[in-house]
């Protein structure tokens, strides 16, 4: 079952890079959110996987009558889910920006920072 | 996206999922739910309100600034913690305290304080970067 | 004579730090008077250093240690034998008449304060040098040094030619205090004594080691970098861009005999070998001609002081590099002897300079009428400079051509050395003590008078001591020489000194020689000069370029370098990025050859497979998607089945939270996307798509891969354990996720949600510069895509 998860994470990887690979920011983003899930998929199978048995106690119990699926990675999950949503949020209001204000969404345009044939730096002290 | 019948269901739903949150956030220490689930379906109920009856009116209903609640809230998280100063316990180590409210004993504790925390930071600050992108859609 | 209090010195050691707090405002207070009071300072520190005169003289040593980073072992341990005596006297003695002098040179410069806080953390920074115990301690002490020098030599750092100086003297000296290091680092390992006191008492170990000549070199490194041995001596001559006084200290008197005191403190564990014997003398000779031939070419007395200096430490070096008792105690007097003289004649330069307004010796004359005190002090300097009797500088020439003239090999050689270069700086110092003096006035940018007490007290007792030192000879040597030359030579020694020598000897001989050819050539300096000058231009090209050369160099790599790692495209970074990440998750397997088992069929069930597959479909819908809905539809499709994966496998919370949010990335994701023109398509040409399409696989596999091999082995489950048995019976909770999120670990939530509301306010940020943009619409930098952005706004 793991291994069948490993490959499907792996597949989840492989399509993120590739569309982070992209020249257009769109394509980046959409790629950094798969990415995102690759990752907490990839947490929750680290920590095994069991079928159906949510990690909650019977009213009438101090512990769970049998096995539970692993409490821990899905609480380390759940706060990584709402923050890469936030981060994706930020990622996409910034693309919007940049596309404003340098009427580009081409990576390899945005030169702002790194312009091209750029002169030595001046010697002398 | 602005039909006559989503906007006339889209204040009920919105008030069904506000009320939702809250009980998903309510009962998250004992079943499926918590702050942060809550915290979303409220910021999505705000969105909707916000995309059918236009940003202005879902802001006006709000009543504060949507990152003043989220402020709040890591406020609330943070002072919860603090409490146990006063048992002299290490900073977040978690009070009960049991009272009998109408002849139902109500459990108040701490960790219920931040976890009201974690829903109105996941309100505030997830509803607040909605409403703004809705905003660039609306003018 | 105080009493000796080893238990003092640390403190000793750290008073010049706690004036250097105190200066600024002394001097804010007291203006340049604050000098009387701040001079207590070092002169205590001299008072503390003299009391172990008797007691080291008769062969004592004191050690004094306390713990500083006892885990590393070092400590701020000092060790007071015969040559770190004379140091912390010469230091200390010094340095009082260099405060003074200070006071009076820099009177009315707004930043005098500052200038004296350096001096003084360069005091301190020495006095440690030379007693620290501790090597590492010596080392941070060493580049304590060159740091101070640094800020001390770039004082005037409105000028060019100052930062430059500063940072020529900081990167040579720095970077030779990083092989002293390398050194230290290996004397520590080869004797397995962190002590200095301990490594020099350890005997052979260093000699008879396998790693003796790595130690050497790299001891060699520092002491001759900061030492100013050919051909890292440019950096002292430019160094007097400083103003005066740090050249009479730093530059003649302390600073630059660091390197001599090294080479003299590790002499009796490392010297007396042969290559010791054979490197040392070689440069040191070479530094010595190259030093004064350089000086007789200069026409500005403070360079030609410098240059002199340069001289006289390939003179010291030298002498220590023969590891002949004679010839070092030659080495000792001069050294004694050098830091008296050129102490007071570079305050005499500087005096001069600031009363007359020019230092350029063909530009004065006939001084002496007008500084009459300043002109007695050159004359006693000047005169102990060229060796000429009944000066300490007399003695010290004697003693070191009688050591010289007693080598068992090479004697003739160095001899000629020695009298040449001696010859050379007899001429120097008549140039510099005597021509301004004498002659006709000549008129000067200022008139010349006589400088206020401040100047010429430092100068008038430095070349009175020399006088004394050499009148009381038999005491000096008895007192001070003695006792160095026994740590040099790490056995005790005897000095006798004698004044005027008892019988026509060899030395007496050389130094007649070197007298007249000295005068002879000072008659014909100007022909020298012309000499010199044409045959430096003849060559064309010095050490001094060559860090010019060398600075441009690694600017000039370093630009080019960065331009190749970061040319400015982002696909680059990330391909690279990517490629090293799949690259060190596939390549330790392949090496190791600890691929996981091959996994059996998985075992899911038809329901669990057709999510899967909606999964993998929704994946293959975002790569081919041809327009824009179409792929935001299709990453809200492999986000349900994410969640709908976790819903299976026993994860509700994390299930309802997957769905909140897909439904908001959507939302959120059409609400921009549809405002914007962006190309639909993920153009990429063929090479591109195959080397990206590569480089994803091999991370996609690599994680794969990974996980694959971490749940094929045993797992911990004892953090989820805790947790399970726990969560009702202490935390009162059924919903063991929700526990661990808020309770067990709320403190990592706490950060967590501070995250989110930190980048709310980062999106809300972004926004409001968007209405600012807005509101300058006129703005010339608006493009084309912003105005299609902005219509209706325009429109409303």
């Amino acid at each position: 079952m793991e291994a069948g998860f490993s490959v499907l994470i792996g597949l989840f990887f492989a399509v993120g890079v590739y569309l982070m690979l992209s020249r257009h920011i769109v394509h980046i983003l959409i790629g950094i959110t798969i990415l995102g899930n690759a990752v907490n998929m990839l947490i929750f199978t680290a920590g095994r996987l069991t079928r159906e048995v949510p990690p909650v106690i019977p009213p009438d119990l101090y512990v769970p009558a049998g096995a539970t699926a692993n409490p821990l990675p899905q609480a380390l999950v759940l706060t990584a889910i709402v923050i890469s949503f936030s981060f994706f949020a930020f990622l996409l209001v910034l693309a919007f920006r940049t596309y404003q204000e340098l009427g580009t969404d081409d990576v390899n345009e945005m030169r702002v920072a790194e312009p091209k044939g750029e002169a030595l730096p001046p010697q002398g002290y | 996206m602005r039909t006559v019948i989503f906007r006339t269901f889209a204040p009920f739903i919105t008030a069904l999922m506000v009320l939702f949150s809250i009980f998903v956030l309510l009962r998250g220490h004992n079943e499926p739910g918590g702050g942060f689930i809550g915290g979303l379906i409220a910021a999505s109920a705000l969105a909707i309100y916000g995309i059918s009856a236009g940003v202005g009116p879902a802001r006006r209903a709000l009543k504060a600034h949507p990152m003043s609640i989220a402020a709040f809230g890591l406020l609330l998280a943070a002072l919860s913690g603090l409490l146990s100063l006063f048992t002299r316990q290490a900073f977040m180590t978690s009070q009960w305290v049991t009272i009998d409210f109408l002849g139902v004993a109500v459990d108040l504790s701490t960790p219920m304080f931040f976890d009201i925390g974690v829903y109105l930071v996941v309100v505030g600050a997830i509803g607040s970067i909605a409403l703004a992108l809705e905003e660039r859609e609306s003018d | 004579m105080t009493p000796a209090a080893p238990d003092m010195t640390i403190l000793a050691v750290l008073a010049p730090f706690a004036a250097a707090a105190i200066a600024p405002f002394a001097v804010r207070i007291l203006k340049h008077n604050a000098a009387w009071p701040l001079a207590l300072v070092p002169f205590l520190i001299f008072a503390h250093f003299a009391g172990f005169v008797s007691g080291v003289s008769q062969g004592q040593t004191f050690t004094v240690a306390r713990e500083w980073v006892p885990a590393y072992g070092v400590s701020l341990s000092f060790y007071i034998d015969g040559l770190s005596t004379l140091f912390a006297l010469l230091i200390s003695g010094i340095g009082t008449f260099i405060i003074l002098y200070a006071g009076g040179y820099l009177k009315g410069h707004p930043q005098q304060g500052r200038f004296l806080s350096f001096l003084f953390l360069f005091m301190g920074a020495m006095l440690g040098l030379v007693t620290a115990d501790n090597l590492i301690t010596l080392f941070i002490f060493w580049e304590l040094t060159s740091i101070t020098s640094f800020l001390l030599i770039g004082f005037d750092h409105l000028r060019a030619a100052s930062r430059r100086a500063a940072l020529q003297a900081l990167l040579v000296t720095g970077g030779g205090g990083l092989a002293l290091l390398a050194g230290f680092l290996l004397i520590i390992q080869i004797t397995g004594e962190i002590e200095m006191s301990k490594v020099l008492a350890s005997g052979d170990v260093l000699r008879g080691s396998a790693l003796y000549l790595p130690v050497f070199l790299l001891v060699l490194g520092g002491a001759f970098t900061k030492s100013a041995q050919f051909p890292f001596h440019f950096w002292l001559p430019n160094a007097m861009e400083a103003p005066t006084p740090v050249s009479a200290f730093l530059h003649s008197a302390t600073m630059v005999k660091a390197g001599v005191y090294l080479l003299m403190r590790v002499h009796p564990v490392l010297g007396g070998t042969d290559i010791w014997m054979t490197v040392l003398p070689l440069f040191g000779g070479v530094t010595l001609l190259v030093g004064t031939l350089l000086a007789v070419r200069q026409t500005d007395l403070k360079l030609m002081l410098a240059y002199t200096t340069v001289a006289s430490l390939g003179l010291l070096v030298m002498l220590t590099g023969t590891s002949n008792e004679k010839a070092l105690e030659g080495a000792v007097l001069y050294l004694f002897a050098h830091s008296l003289f050129k102490g007071a004649l570079f305050m005499v330069a500087g005096t001069i300079d600031h009363e007359a307004g020019t230092r350029d010796v063909t530009k004065l004359g006939g001084l002496r009428k007008a500084m009459p005190i300043t002109f007695a002090a050159a004359a006693l300097a000047g005169l102990s400079m060229a060796g000429l009797p009944p000066f300490i500088g007399f003695i010290a020439k004697e003693v070191l051509y009688y050591g010289t003239w007693g080598l068992p090999q090479g004697a003739m050689l160095l001899t000629v050395v020695a009298v040449i270069g001696n010859a050379l700086m007899l001429v120097i110092a008549a140039a510099v003590a005597i021509k301004p003096f004498f002659g006709p006035e000549v008129h000067t940018p200022k008139h010349a008078h006589e400088g206020p007490v401040l100047l010429w007290v430092g100068p008038v007792v430095l070349s009175l001591t020399g006088l004394a030192a050499a009148m009381m000879a038999h005491t000096t040597g008895e007192l001070f020489i003695g006792p160095m030359l026994s740590s040099l030579k790490g056995t005790p020694a005897i000095v006798e000194l004698h004044l005027i020598p008892g019988y026509i000897s060899a030395p007496l001989i050389l130094s007649i020689i070197t007298v007249a050819l000295g005068v002879v050539l000072f008659l014909q300096l100007d022909r020298l000069r012309g000499i010199i000058a044409s045959i430096l231009a003849a060559i064309g090209w010095g050490p001094d370029r060559g860090f010019d050369q060398v600075v441009a160099a690694i600017v000039w790599i370093s630009a080019v370098v960065t331009r190749l790692l970061q040319g400015g495209k982002m696909q680059t970074y990330m391909v690279l990025t990517f490629a090293v990440t799949g690259a060190a998750l596939l390549l330790p397997p392949y090496l190791m050859g600890s691929f996981p088992a091959v996994p059996a069929w998985p075992e899911f069930r038809f329901y669990e497979w057709a999510v899967i597959a909606i999964a993998v479909l929704g994946l293959g819908a975002v790569l081919v998607a041809k327009t824009r809905l179409t792929a935001i539809v299709s990453l809200g499709i492999q986000g349900f089945a994410v969640a709908t994966l976790f819903m299976l496998f026993g994860a509700p919370d994390l299930s309802f939270t997957q769905f909140m949010i897909e439904t908001l990335s959507v939302v959120v994701l059409a609400l921009v996307m549809t405002r914007l023109n962006l190309s639909p398509r993920d153009h990429r040409p063929f090479g591109a798509k195959l080397v990206t399409g590569i480089v994803a696989a091999s991370v996609g596999a690599g994680f794969a891969l990974v996980l694959m091999a971490v749940t094929q082995s045993p797992f911990d489950a004892r953090l989820s354990e805790f947790f399970t048995q726990y969560s009702r019976a202490i935390a009162h909770g059924r919903n063991i996720v929700n526990v661990i999120i808020v309770d067990f670990r709320g403190f990592d939530t706490l950060g967590e949600i501070a995250v989110v509301v930190l980048t709310g306010l980062a999106v809300l940020g972004l926004i409001r510069i968007q209405t600012k943009t807005h509101a300058g619409e006129a703005s010339a930098k608006t493009t084309k895509a912003a105005k299609s952005a902005r219509k209706p706004v325009e429109a409303r």
